[in-house]
């Protein structure tokens, strides 16, 4: 009885919440950790959490981690529940990623191609050997090799290299305003804008999994890297008062194009087809599990079997929230005891009823 | 300056307010038909109550008095956080009185308290498809309600008689709202269903990550589904309510020893309060 004794609640809420800050604080003889650390130092964790919290925003996104002690997904919750109360004044303009700085570019189809190969800030080729420097403070000197693109140097989109020829299917440019999913409720058939939307704030272990699954047969698109690029581009916006674009600052992303294979149809001939992932921060894991989701949720556009997970667009857009999802699956430690109590009652009717028959 | 400064009365902004107001007057318009709405991240998780919380914030005045429940009772934490939330954020008077209350949100029951023409009841609703256990897809199902194809719920409960002697649903029994929705009652007690049936008061019914709202009007009829040789029964556990000895009311069986010792108590602690009075 004791979390939800008659009149207890109330001061069993208070007494939880002051044993949650001590806890968070920790050791008070260990220095407290500061926001400022987490934004430049957890930054992978940071760019995570801004992702899931679908909110733009390093100092609040450090912020909201030092508050859920380093939990990701209370930190995206944190995020999204700050984030619905701001207010909307403007839309971007699309961000154009061919002139992106890039710190990082590589192509899996191409040797060598416009713009270069760049390797950027990468784990890739890192042995995972713990590196016992780092357990002690204040020794690091290490002279940094940076090669930033300029933003002014163009870097071609492979599937731009591949268009010209006509291989790979072209942008689909509607023109149309995108959806907001966090504005209307979902509904079905999905357009493809909502689809990269839900995706791009979707769970990485879920887009992971997913992904995953249709490598191994469940969905497969038989997918090549085409390009990931990752580094900073502007956001810009067009007040209506000016009516020229207006530079509001650079966002850092990583963007991946998959190519994939296409059979071709009774009216498309043979060509490579394209699934699509864009994600705040560096992750190329996030990036490329959300091209191979999104390339996998195109099977039915596309006129192929839909039988695995990841091609059925409403299971995958339903259950990628992990905000939505904790939620529900936590949601279960609330007090059931009423409708357990009608299980109860019934049970034992029932089993009353099949003694007295026997 | 407090934590809360800056925030709109009752948390949600005007806009919001007005876009969900919009689906309760659609949903009231259509009773037991779900209303797809804009629903918001809340500061609280989903599946803890964001649904009715938005209902509330919609509905909610400065002159309301509210009360909120969770399994009947007004002091479990989750309610406790609830009401802190609108009295921190609406600054409303709250009470546990159900009688005193214009807003009543609650989670699994309906007090035992007939409510009155002059109070709205706002259910908190995890999962709003009533086909969601037989048919998983939405699109699927928003077919079958359009064509008021419920033929897969009776069958399931054909089976349940077929297997069980009896009608084996004892909480969230689907109900036939004006003889043309099938609706989820939320997961009260089959033995609160009766309540639903013409009711004075105004159901407002809201699913926060499910993002559906509906409602059930004043006087509205609603049937829950059964057949003639196996008519709806309303059960409860067959004791008096070991605090005031009610013989109506909802009880939670409380464990009080390791021997199966067993005490029954109203689970609706206002009702208990003043019964025992």
């Amino acid at each position: 009885m004791a979390y939800v004794a008659v009149k207890g609640g109330e001061a069993a809420i208070d007494n939880a919440h002051a044993w949650l800050a001590e806890e968070r604080r920790g050791d008070p003889s260990v220095a407290e950790i500061e926001v400022a650390q987490i934004e430049t130092q957890l930054g992978r964790a940071i760019d995570r959490a801004m992702g899931e919290g679908s909110l733009y925003d390093r100092k609040l996104a450090a912020l909201a981690i030092k508050q859920a002690q380093g939990d990701g997904i209370e930190a995206a919750f944190l995020l999204r529940a700050y984030r619905t109360t701001l207010p909307r004044f403007n839309h971007a303009l699309p961000i154009d990623t061919e002139t992106m700085a890039a710190r990082r570019r590589v192509s899996a189809v191409f040797k060598d191609l416009p713009g270069g190969q760049l390797l950027g800030p990468t784990y890739d080729y890192t042995h995972r050997l713990l590196d016992f420097s780092l357990a002690t403070t204040g020794a690091d000197s290490r002279e940094v090799a940076s090669e930033t693109v300029a933003a002014s140097q163009k870097m071609p989109r492979v599937h731009d290299i591949l268009g010209h020829e006509g291989l790979i299917e072209p942008d689909h440019r509607t023109g149309a305003e995108p959806g907001d999913l966090t504005r209307e409720p979902l509904s079905f058939p999905a357009g493809r804008d909502i689809r990269l939307q839900a995706l791009a704030r979707g769970d990485e272990g879920f887009l992971l999994a997913m992904g995953y699954s249709t490598q191994r047969g469940y969905g497969g698109t038989h997918p090549f890297a085409g390009e990931i690029r990752q580094g900073t581009v502007a956001v810009e916006i067009v007040p209506e008062e000016l009516g020229f674009a207006l530079d509001i600052g650079d966002i850092e992303i990583t963007e991946c194009q998959m190519v994939n294979q296409f059979a071709g149809s009774k009216t498309t001939p043979p060509q490579f087809t394209r699934g699509y992932g864009l994600v705040f921060g560096t992750s190329d894991r996030r990036a490329m599990s959300m091209a191979l989701v999104d390339r996998a949720m195109r099977a039915a556009e596309l006129g192929e079997d839909t039988n695995a997970p990841a091609q059925d667009i409403e299971f995958v857009l339903y259950h990628s929230d992990n905000i939505e999802a904790t939620g529900f699956v936590e949601h279960l430690k609330l007090p059931h005891y009423v409708d357990f109590q009608s299980e109860l009652e019934s049970i034992r009717r029932i089993r009353e009823a099949s003694a007295t028959t026997e | 300056m407090s934590a809360l400064d800056g925030y709109n009365f009752a948390y949600l902004d005007e806009q919001t307010k007005r876009m969900i107001r919009r689906a309760l007057l659609k949903a009231v318009a259509i009773p037991g038909h779900q209303i797809p709405f804009g629903s918001r991240e809340m500061p609280l998780p989903y599946g803890w109550g964001t649904g009715g919380i938005q209902v509330t914030a919609a509905i909610i005045g400065p002159a309301d008095t509210l009360k909120v429940i969770d399994q009947g009772a007004d002091d479990t934490t989750n309610a406790v956080s609830i009401r802190r939330f609108f009295a921190s954020l609406a600054g409303v008077a709250t009470t546990t009185r159900t009688a005193e209350a214009t807003i009543i949100q609650t989670r699994h029951r309906i007090p035992e308290r007939a409510l009155t023409v002059d109070q709205i009841i706002v259910y908190q609703v995890p999962q709003p498809e009533p086909l969601s256990k037989l048919q998983p897809s939405r699109a699927e199902t928003r077919r079958m309600h359009a064509l008021s194809e419920y033929g897969l719920m009776h069958v399931k409960l054909y089976e349940d008689v077929a297997r069980f002697g009896e009608i084996a649903i004892s909480y969230d029994y689907p109900v036939m709202v004006n003889h043309r929705h099938l609706m989820s009652p939320s997961p009260i007690p089959a033995f609160d269903n009766p309540k639903l049936h013409r009711m004075a008061a105004l159901q407002l019914f809201g699913a926060g990550r499910e993002k559906r709202i509906y409602a059930i009007p004043p006087h509205t009829d609603v049937k829950s589904l059964d057949f003639e040789d196996h008519p709806f029964r309303a059960s409860r556990a067959p004791h008096p309510c070991g605090i005031c000895g009610s013989n109506s009311s909802y009880l939670d069986e409380v464990v009080t020893d390791n021997e199966g010792g067993r005490l029954f108590v109203c689970s609706d602690t206002d009702y208990c309060s003043e019964n025992s009075k």
